[in-house]
């Protein structure tokens, strides 16, 4: 293989992780939440695919194609919830939302 | 022998460009208050991701990435934006609490972690790649591998789609009993 090396590949997917690990933590915006969610996601498809090269083995870009079908039905079920908070006339803050809190 | 190291010279420039624009619209994702803009720079990381997928000899799941995440997901995103207008503007609240310095400390932790995991148990391991033949990552290879070995995941793929598709519509659909706005807290 030309160019880099799976190492610099897994440092970029660590750095996308940890990336979407703070967004999740530090923004009250569901919206943002699940941006970041998609971040983490695609962190570990990078590190899925760059195994799959390094091995010569297919199966790690079919994982990284059901995480994508996976992300994309979170996805679909996230916005529907964010549309349905707002429709209530909530605070779109995931810190506000607190009611079912034991 | 010039030229494989001219190639070879290439793909790092190209690598390195994808690597920095994906980690640059990354943190601009988070920290945009616009969400609108956040999902933009999404877009340009996940084009830049296409590019890494490519390099890595993976063309089908960047053409899927393209075509299912930035095409389809990110359009779902602007839409839900655009009819949240106003509402959905997530500013920064103020001086850091201790909360955001905790979760900088303990991300910039994992990520320290990664790293030296990485370092100490791939070091040698990693050193010698496989070879690929000229058929790895093309739509007919996955395909291959879809129906024959993982055929479960395959499965288990369209049912999850399926029930997000009917959780979607139950949940963005208007109840008779609650009409707009109904329940207030």
């Amino acid at each position: 293989m030309r160019g880099p090396d799976v190492v610099w590949y897994l440092c970029v997917a660590g750095f996308l992780f940890s990336t979407g690990a703070l967004g999740v933590l530090i923004r009250r915006s569901p919206l943002i939440v699940l941006l970041s969610l998609e971040i983490m996601l695609n962190g570990a498809n990078l590190a899925l695919i760059a195994f799959s090269r390094h091995f010569a083995q297919g199966d790690g870009q079919i994982f990284a194609l059901t995480v994508m079908a996976v992300a994309a039905s979170e996805v679909v079920v996230g916005l529907g919830l964010i549309v349905a908070i707002a429709r209530r006339k909530l605070d779109l803050d995931v810190d506000k939302l607190s009611t079912l809190r034991g | 022998m010039i030229l494989a190291s001219f190639a070879n010279v290439l793909v790092w420039a190209i690598w390195v460009l994808a690597a920095f624009a994906c980690l640059g619209s990354g943190i601009a994702v988070i920290s945009f208050t616009n969400p609108f803009y956040a999902s933009l720079s999404l877009i340009g990381n996940l084009a830049s991701l296409a590019v890494m997928y490519l390099l890595l000899s993976a063309e089908f799941v960047a053409a899927a990435q393209v075509l299912v995440y930035a095409g389809a997901v990110m359009v779902m995103f602007l839409f839900v934006t655009a009819y949240l207008g106003n509402r959905a503007d997530a500013p920064w609240a103020g001086a850091p609490s201790w909360q955001t310095l905790g979760a900088v400390a303990a991300c910039s932790a994992l990520f320290v972690e990664v790293i030296v995991v990485v370092g100490l148990k791939t070091s040698g391991r990693l050193s010698h790649q496989g070879e690929i033949h000229s058929s790895f990552g093309r739509p007919h290879e996955i395909g291959r591998l879809f129906l024959t070995d993982h055929l479960l995941a395959f499965e288990i793929t369209s049912i999850v789609l399926l029930i997000a598709a009917v959780g979607g519509v139950i949940l963005g659909s208007h109840s008779r009993d609650t009409p707009m706005g109904g329940v207030q807290q």
